[in-house]
């Protein structure tokens, strides 16, 4: 009985502090309006439904509905408007009561030619263009560069030399990556070299694939590897297939083609998900010594698990450079190592910042904190 | 002119896509979304080359291999059957994937089983890895052991279990209302785990933007052979 007295009684305030702008960082056409709730958007009688937003070419009207938002709710984004023209907008509370706000106004929406709100990543690309670019141009005039060994790399030639003596295929596997992922044109790098090693020795080269788009690349990536060791005699399309583009039944396959032609050699190459353990388990399983590669951080442990030798993340963008020592290619890389330098150097300082903050509360330290918190936020 | 046109095309749709990212303006605002309405076009008539391939495979198999014929047989049919229920499932019902046509029943009861089927086996391919990368052989084995088993107990009955039988020996009663396993066990998840996968993440980041630097320079054309 007190609750339906005060259900009765209660009046429903109408939004205020009614804000209209243009959308900022978009390609205009767009209006947003901002308010603020009354308080009985709080309460939990449920006095309030929601709030309809009112369009008009002039002040006095007429209006029409142009939006609903549900309560709780306080920022709406007009899209239906053309740039230039003025506009005026009211909200109005519904529930069991209405309220209209004032009308706000008048607003003209315009497209921006800079997205503000990405300027952090465009002063990091650029950054990080320039030093790649440098240690390029540094590398084309001779300088020498040393890279480190990478221990899956380098086990190609053997893996190959191994699947040939036992007297059987390799398998190579681009996953479930599409010819869109970076980490497939990366992998399609590692294939040429032991699409050229296989013709070498002769060697049969099985290459189940997912995605049709990256069967033909792979085809022509072959191709022209047998060719270039004088051996396109061996080229076998029939070797190259299409699969299916379903996950499971794709490591179905896989694992169907790995226990009929048990090869002695497997290269899980691109990018995988939760098939990644079926298929090294039965690589495994075949006796097949394994060289897995993938970007996809979560699939990572699986493979540490069941293969002999795994490229982790960056190593397999590396792989390119690393069979093709060119300067040019070799710059990049070494600018990538600069670049990570002072990716580490700033995270140094920002945890000793962040701990000092946390230690002695400092309002100077605070706010720089925040500073460089909210400066990394990409929207 | 073979290699410099796809060179050149590389190099255009690349600074295209980067300038869309930072220029909301048309034309350059939308031309993201163009783009890949452009490649799944590509990609649907992509797919025709992909049934090309599996179809000549599986008939050079039941032509010229005595072994495993059938299954390239079935394999087939099963393709053709698919693929005649789904126009039959679109001119009957408007749609394939309507409720109750026999294209989506295929799917319900056929396919989505299947996927279960072949997801449920990671459970015993997990133990079989687990079991070789958890032996005790070096120090780094050791260690991936005690935290595997820690995080373990840390998400599962029995460590709560354990753990308060732990503390009932030392018959202090603040030690029963804390789960240890599970504070030890989101300390290694939150802290140590996901420092080294930020680790990794960046790298990788950073590597993806130099792949992409050198693939629009030219310099990358592992792609074009």
């Amino acid at each position: 009985m007190f609750f339906l007295i005060i259900f009765l009684n209660t009046q429903i305030a109408p939004p205020t502090n009614i804000k209209v702008f243009d959308t900022p960082n978009d390609e205009g056409g767009s209006i947003s309006i901002e308010w603020r709730l009354p308080k009985e958007d709080c309460d939990t009688l449920n006095l309030i439904q929601g709030y309809e937003i009112y369009r008009a070419e002039k002040k006095e009207g007429p209006f029409e509905n142009v939006g609903f938002n549900i309560k709780g709710k306080s920022y709406y984004e007009d899209k239906g408007v053309k740039d230039g023209k003025e506009y005026f907008y009211y909200v109005k509370v519904v529930g069991r009561d209405t309220a209209k706000s004032e009308v706000s106004g008048p607003v003209k929406s315009a497209p921006q030619w800079f997205n503000t709100s990405r300027l952090n990543v465009l002063l990091v690309v650029i950054l990080f263009s320039f030093i790649v670019i440098w240690y390029i141009e540094r590398a084309k005039k001779g300088e020498k560069l040393f890279i480190r060994s990478i221990p899956g790399l380098d086990a190609i030639d053997d893996a190959v030399g191994r699947a040939t003596e036992m007297g059987r295929p390799i398998l190579f596997s681009f996953g479930l990556g599409y010819i869109t992922d970076v980490v497939t044109i990366a992998a399609l790098a590692v294939l040429g070299k032991i699409a050229r090693k296989a013709a070498e020795y002769s060697t049969r080269l099985l290459i189940p694939n997912y995605d049709p788009i990256v069967m033909t690349a792979a085809q022509e990536t072959v191709k022209e590897a047998y060719s270039e060791v004088g051996r396109p005699d061996l080229y076998k399309e029939g070797d190259i297939t299409y699969l299916t583009a379903d996950q499971f039944g794709y490591a179905a396959g896989v694992d169907g083609i790995i226990l009929r032609e048990r090869p002695g050699a497997v290269f899980w190459q691109g990018y995988f998900f939760a098939e990644s353990l079926i298929l090294a388990e039965t690589g495994h399983r075949v006796g097949a010594i394994q060289i897995a590669g993938t970007v996809a951080i979560t699939q990572l442990p699986f493979f540490i698990a069941a293969c002999d030798y795994t490229l982790i993340g960056e190593e397999m963008y590396a792989a390119s450079c690393y069979l093709k020592p060119e300067p040019h290619m070799l710059g990049s890389l070494k600018g990538e190592d600069l670049a990570k330098a002072v990716i580490n150097i700033f995270l140094i300082a920002v945890v000793i910042l962040t701990t000092a903050n946390a230690f002695f509360n400092l309002p100077v330290l605070n706010s720089i904190v925040e500073k460089i918190n909210n400066w990394f936020v990409v929207r | 002119m073979k290699r410099q046109l796809p060179l050149f095309l590389t190099f255009i749709t690349g600074l295209l896509l980067i300038v869309t990212f930072f220029i909301p303006h048309k034309p350059f605002g939308g031309l993201e979304q163009r783009f890949l309405v452009w490649y799944s076009i590509i990609s649907g008539f992509a797919v025709l080359l992909g049934l090309d391939s599996l179809i000549a495979h599986h008939l050079h198999k039941i032509r010229w291999e005595k072994q495993g014929r059938f299954y390239s047989a079935l394999l087939l049919f099963s393709l053709f059957l698919t693929l005649f229920l789904g126009f039959f499932s679109w001119a009957k019902y408007k749609s394939p994937f309507a409720l109750g046509s026999p294209f989506m029943f295929l799917y319900t009861y056929t396919i989505i089983p299947l996927q279960g089927t072949m997801f449920a086996l990671l459970a015993f391919f997990i133990a079989s890895a687990a079991y070789r990368a958890f032996r005790a052989r070096t120090f780094e084995a050791t260690l991936l052991l005690i935290a595997a088993v820690l995080v373990m107990l840390g998400r599962v009955p029995l460590g709560s279990w354990l753990w308060k039988q732990i503390a009932s020996l030392f018959g202090n009663p603040q030690l029963n209302r804390i789960e240890l396993f599970a504070i030890i066990s989101d300390w290694i998840m939150n802290i140590p785990q996901t420092a080294a996968k930020r680790g990794i993440f960046i790298g990788t980041a950073l590597g993806g933007i130099a792949m992409s630097i050198r693939i629009i320079l030219g310099i990358e054309r592992t792609y074009m052979k």
